[in-house]
């Protein structure tokens, strides 16, 4: 019904926060010396990892919203949503935004997580491998 | 149908992705990554259809499937529409406004 909404707010809120680490992380990442600027840019910073959350959530809630387009809950005149015109429907529908829709941003927030581990345990292997080269 | 269509189309997106992961410059990884998101969102629908249905969510009608797989095939046309787009406007290798400048 309007499932999609969910991960569209998130989607929101992910991409101000990309936007707010972007500029601390560009404050902060004035190379004072060659060697602190390549030990900073061997790291993935916070921002280019949020953007693959970012990624996901937009792309994922465009293409759900087509679905929707294509089943006739979402239209293009007043209330955009069909299940808005009774109360009824509209219960349903939040009902269906509380279960699925919050699934939804949970589950690809959880798979953006297990991404985020996984890149942060590579990039600490990569590191050792260094350190281990230089001894 | 549509879930299975997505999770194709992402699997070949983040083959390709990885493949040319030295050059970024298709930006594969958006594509792939958008995927993702639909088809783990539609796997949540599809538990919770499956929930409530139960066996019977695995015996869709023919009309239903058919229709399944059309909007399938559409969502992945429309994923790639708005990749090519976002490979226009950000022109990584610059090629577009190369054309541009060499029309004026």
């Amino acid at each position: 019904m309007a499932c999609f909404l969910v991960p569209t707010g998130e989607a929101i809120v992910t991409t101000i926060l990309t936007k707010a680490f972007k500029s601390k992380e560009k404050a902060e990442l004035t190379p004072v010396s060659d060697e602190i600027h390549e030990a900073v840019s061997s790291k993935i910073p916070f921002s280019k990892k949020l953007s693959w959350l970012n990624n996901m959530l937009w792309g994922g809630s465009a293409l759900l919203a087509f679905e929707h387009i294509w089943h006739g809950e979402v239209v293009p005149w007043f209330p955009f949503l069909t299940a808005m015109e009774s109360p009824e429907e509209a219960t349903a529908m939040l009902h269906e935004m509380s279960t699925v829709g919050v699934s939804m941003a949970v589950l690809v927030t959880a798979v953006w997580g297990i991404m985020v581990m996984t890149s942060d345990i590579i990039m600490k292997g990569k590191e050792m491998d260094v350190e281990g080269e230089e001894l | 149908m549509t879930l299975l269509i997505t999770v194709f189309a992402a699997c070949i997106t983040t083959v390709l992705w990885y493949k040319n992961a030295s050059d970024d410059s298709m930006k594969l990884g958006f594509l792939a990554l958008m995927y993702w998101g639909a088809s783990l969102m539609w796997m949540c629908d599809a538990i919770f259809e499956y929930k409530e249905l139960g066996a019977e969510f695995f015996t869709p009608e023919t009309a239903d499937m058919i229709n399944d797989s059309f909007l399938g095939l559409s969502v992945v046309a429309l994923g790639m529409v708005i990749w090519l787009v976002q490979l226009i406007v950000k022109d990584p290798k610059g090629i577009v406004r190369k054309s541009i400048s060499k029309k004026m």
